[in-house]
């Protein structure tokens, strides 16, 4: 650094004053301005202690994975590959990973060209290099409401405009995107891409219908936009049928000769696999791939040779009767994530009062669940920390203005083990009731809070929105699934003969 | 202490300002090794005592914010030790870290402070206290001003335009704790006057202006966000504000006892003109951006200067 900036007073090692603060200020680029710590982020950073049950991670359980296995992987790289591993590898990946990610896609029914992969840092680079790629300040990306607490500070940093879309039971209503982007369009901004997590979304825990998928990927084409799908969780599915991913929808088209047009497709092995290993991938239109492959090379020019070599490794492994073993593993972590899963959800039906409603999710990681309206959980957070030692994520957190989903939390489920999922709920549903026992005594309407409930109210909470739309149920009756969340804190759509219906299956 | 010595930086802890704190000691440590001391930086957690006497230091710097650090109980901790340390002793800290006993007293001497009443918020379960509320919106009025008393996070802060938001504001404040103030919206200018003890005795450093990057009177935690504020120093007044503003927190400074250091946050009623007294803080931060290094460097006091005369505070008891 440039000794005058360093400046007068400091010594070596010295660190600025407030004068020299100031003046690297003037040198910071206005697009840090949006990065921004919050008084909620600095909170959340406290509940990283081993005293706390952490409901709030994002994390897979990696306690499962064996460690002989892990040694022995390990073992071979060393044995085999010492020299490639310890070497910078090629920007878009090693053949040998990307024949593991093809075999990922192909169990995800998403057939793909190994020409058409970028490996990547986690699937996190995947959202910056989309971002790096496409967004100029003030370009516009549409999401879902609630969205990835992760995208969020990525989408500020690129000075992104974000229009977040309120999800339902089936995920982000296509109609409601229709009518965003009209708007948009008649406000001469066009949007760069949509953002969306269409299995067991992250936070809401919600699955993107059929009808609706297809109807997203018709719309992209419509208007030449492009779609960052967004699928961490896809293979880790607790019952019912999969989905088609919007890449294979895309890919049906035919537009792209086989390939997805406008589907740019973010896979991770963080949650299948390990997240340790930071690697994910994309699969993308060739122009678009050649565009992050060269911001690639500006952010890291390579993603670890060391771990890509054990992911290689892994997935030539076998079961005794010759089934690969990630399948396998991938079936462990299913019916240990499913046990968690129904764990938690008994605890919020026995310990979360009538005022409360929750997802049912299918797969993922997440229950999205919702509070009486009176209650702040970002407030509630800070309580519960300190008097119960409990953490879990505000739902303001899943908002880019950092206000609205003020009375909503995510859990996580997989990678917290059984008995600390009902304490800790048990936990969160104590100071839930002592709050509003509070609010009670207050406002003189007593306690209101005191008799758990059944999750399972969805009837009774269908009807408070009623907007123009779709009705999903009936969606699902043409389908012939059974609805496919039974989602409490995202209503169906009451059935209406709107005109807009046809257009959101 | 002038010689060299070995000095313990207590920081970190356990409340919401525990980063903030963590960042305080980084940059005090530095400071005194700098100065030539031998620091032994010290995490407040378990075995907190333990380490301290087998670390067996000259003094102990207190770098540790919020509850932990700043409601006298560490500083009565130490003195049971026989540690010196710096800052103001148990009493001055205790009337500190309690905004509304701060205010009583700054009421009882003629210090301006904002009208305010305090809750605790067992007697709302216990003693029915929820029907004192309609007599406390009568005297204060709105906008009001719901806070914890004893902690520094913007994050329990809370604001009530009427009737109607200030159950809201109230569960929302006692989540952070027990006890809470319910004070006047003064609307104005937000300043601060840190005051340093030297060989003259204690002086108050320039004034220091915080700014909201973004107006938005109604949102305090952007308001109080990181990032979201610009500090202006010396802040722009005239003489006889910056006089005047300099005069309350020396007379807040002696009124509660402090000792070493103190930083005593202001406003300057946009209105009336008038400047109002709200808090004073007996363990300011030190970070980069922290108001007490950036008055003291406006005041020709470098930051390693400041903690020399902080760190000779543990000795001039």
């Amino acid at each position: 650094m440039d000794r005058s900036i360093s400046g007068a007073g400091g010594g070596r090692g010295a660190r600025p004053t407030a004068h020299e603060l100031a003046r690297y200020e003037s040198l910071f680029a206005t697009r840090t301005r949006g990065m921004k710590s919050s008084a909620m982020r600095e909170m959340m950073a406290l509940t990283e202690r081993s005293d706390v049950i952490s409901l709030a991670g994002g994390l897979p359980d990696t306690k499962t994975f064996a460690p002989e296995l892990y040694a022995k992987l390990m073992s071979q790289v060393a044995a085999t590959s010492t020299a490639r591993a310890l070497q910078y590898g090629p920007t878009e990946g090693m053949a040998s990973t990307i024949d593991c990610i093809t075999q990922v896609m192909a169990a995800e029914g998403t057939p793909i060209d190994p020409g058409e992969v970028i490996v990547t840092t986690g699937g996190q680079q995947v959202i910056d290099l989309v971002c790096k790629t496409l967004i100029d300040p003030g370009d516009v990306i549409v999401a879902e409401a609630p969205t990835y607490p992760g995208a969020v500070p990525t989408f500020s940093a690129y000075e992104a405009h974000v229009e977040q879309i309120e999800m339902d039971a089936d995920g982000m209503p296509i109609d409601e995107l229709e009518s965003v982007l009209d708007r948009l369009q008649a406000e001469g901004r066009r949007p760069k891409f949509i953002y969306t997590i269409p299995n067991f979304q992250n936070p809401g825990g919600v699955t993107m219908s059929l009808p609706r998928r297809r109807r997203l990927v018709e719309v992209a084409h419509e208007r030449e936009l492009l779609i960052l799908e967004d699928n961490p969780y896809g293979l880790l599915r607790y019952e019912g049928e999969p989905l088609p991913t919007l890449h294979s929808l895309d890919a049906q088209l035919g537009a792209g000769g086989g390939a997805a047009d406008l589907v740019i497709y973010l896979g991770t092995f963080s949650k299948i696999l390990s997240p340790g290993l930071r690697l994910g991938w994309s699969v993308a239109p060739r122009p678009v791939l050649e565009k992050l492959n060269l911001g690639k090379q500006g952010s890291d020019l390579c993603s670890s040779p060391v771990t890509q070599l054990f992911v290689a490794e892994y997935f030539k492994e076998r079961e005794a009767g010759g089934e690969p073993r990630w399948l396998g593993y991938l079936e462990q972590l299913k019916d240990l994530y499913r046990s968690r899963r129904d764990v938690m959800l008994e605890s919020l039906a026995e310990h979360f009062g009538e005022g409360a409603r929750w997802t049912q999710p299918q797969g993922g990681l997440f229950v999205w669940a919702t509070l009486d309206e009176r209650i702040d959980t970002t407030d509630l957070l800070a309580q519960a920390r300190k008097s119960e030692g409990v953490a879990f994520v505000p739902g303001r957190a899943a908002y880019m203005d950092g206000r609205r989903g003020s009375s909503s939390m995510r859990l996580n489920f997989a990678g917290v083990e059984a008995a600390d999922i009902r304490e800790g709920i048990r936990r969160i549903g104590k100071v839930v009731r002592q709050q509003l026992g509070l609010y009670g005594s207050l406002t003189g309407s007593g306690t209101r809070a005191g008799t758990p409930a059944r999750a399972d109210s969805a009837s009774t909470e269908s009807t408070t929105e009623s907007t123009a739309a779709a009705a999903s149920a009936e969606a699902d009756a043409q389908t012939g699934k059974a609805p496919l969340a039974d989602v409490v804190a995202f209503p169906r759509r009451e059935q209406d003969g709107s005109a807009r219906r046809q257009q959101d299956r | 202490m002038s010689s060299p010595g070995r000095v313990a930086v207590l920081k970190g802890g356990r409340s919401l300002e525990r980063n903030v704190s963590l960042r305080s000691g980084a940059h005090a440590q530095e400071a005194l090794t700098r100065l030539g001391h031998e620091v032994i930086a010290i995490d407040v957690d378990e075995g907190f005592v333990e380490q301290l006497l087998s670390a067996a230091p000259d003094a102990a710097l207190v770098a540790l914010h919020g509850p932990d650090g700043e409601d006298g109980t560490l500083q009565s901790l130490l003195e049971a030790i026989g540690l010196p340390y710096t800052g103001s002793g148990p009493a001055a800290c205790m009337c500190c870290t309690d905004k509304a006993l701060a205010k009583h007293l700054m009421r009882g001497a003629g210090i301006p402070t904002p009208d305010f009443h305090s809750l605790e918020e067992s007697w709302i379960e216990q003693l029915g206290a929820a029907q004192a509320l309609p007599s406390v919106e009568r005297s204060i009025g709105f906008p009001l001003v719901v806070k914890p008393v004893s902690q520094g996070s913007a994050l329990g802060v809370k604001f009530a335009r009427s009737s109607e938001e200030l159950p809201g504001a109230l569960v929302g404040a006692f989540s952070y704790g027990s006890k809470i103030l319910i004070e006047r919206y003064v609307k104005g200018r937000d300043l601060a006057v840190s005051v340093l003890d030297g060989p003259e005795g204690p002086l108050p450093l320039p004034v220091v202006e915080a700014v909201p990057r973004e107006e938005d009177f109604f949102d305090y935690e952007s308001r109080y966000e990181i990032g979201m504020t610009t500090f202006v120093c010396p802040a722009e007044l005239s003489d006889e504000q910056t006089a005047r503003a300099q005069e309350l927190a020396l007379s807040v400074y002696r009124l509660l006892g402090c000792h070493g250091v103190a930083r005593v946050d202001l406003l300057l009623d946009e209105q009336s003109g008038e400047l109002w007294v709200l808090e004073a803080n007996v363990v300011p931060g030190m970070t980069e951006t922290s108001l007490l290094p950036q008055a003291a460097d406006a005041a020709g006091v470098g930051f390693d200067e400041l903690i020399a005369r902080v760190l000779e505070s543990a000795f001039t008891r």
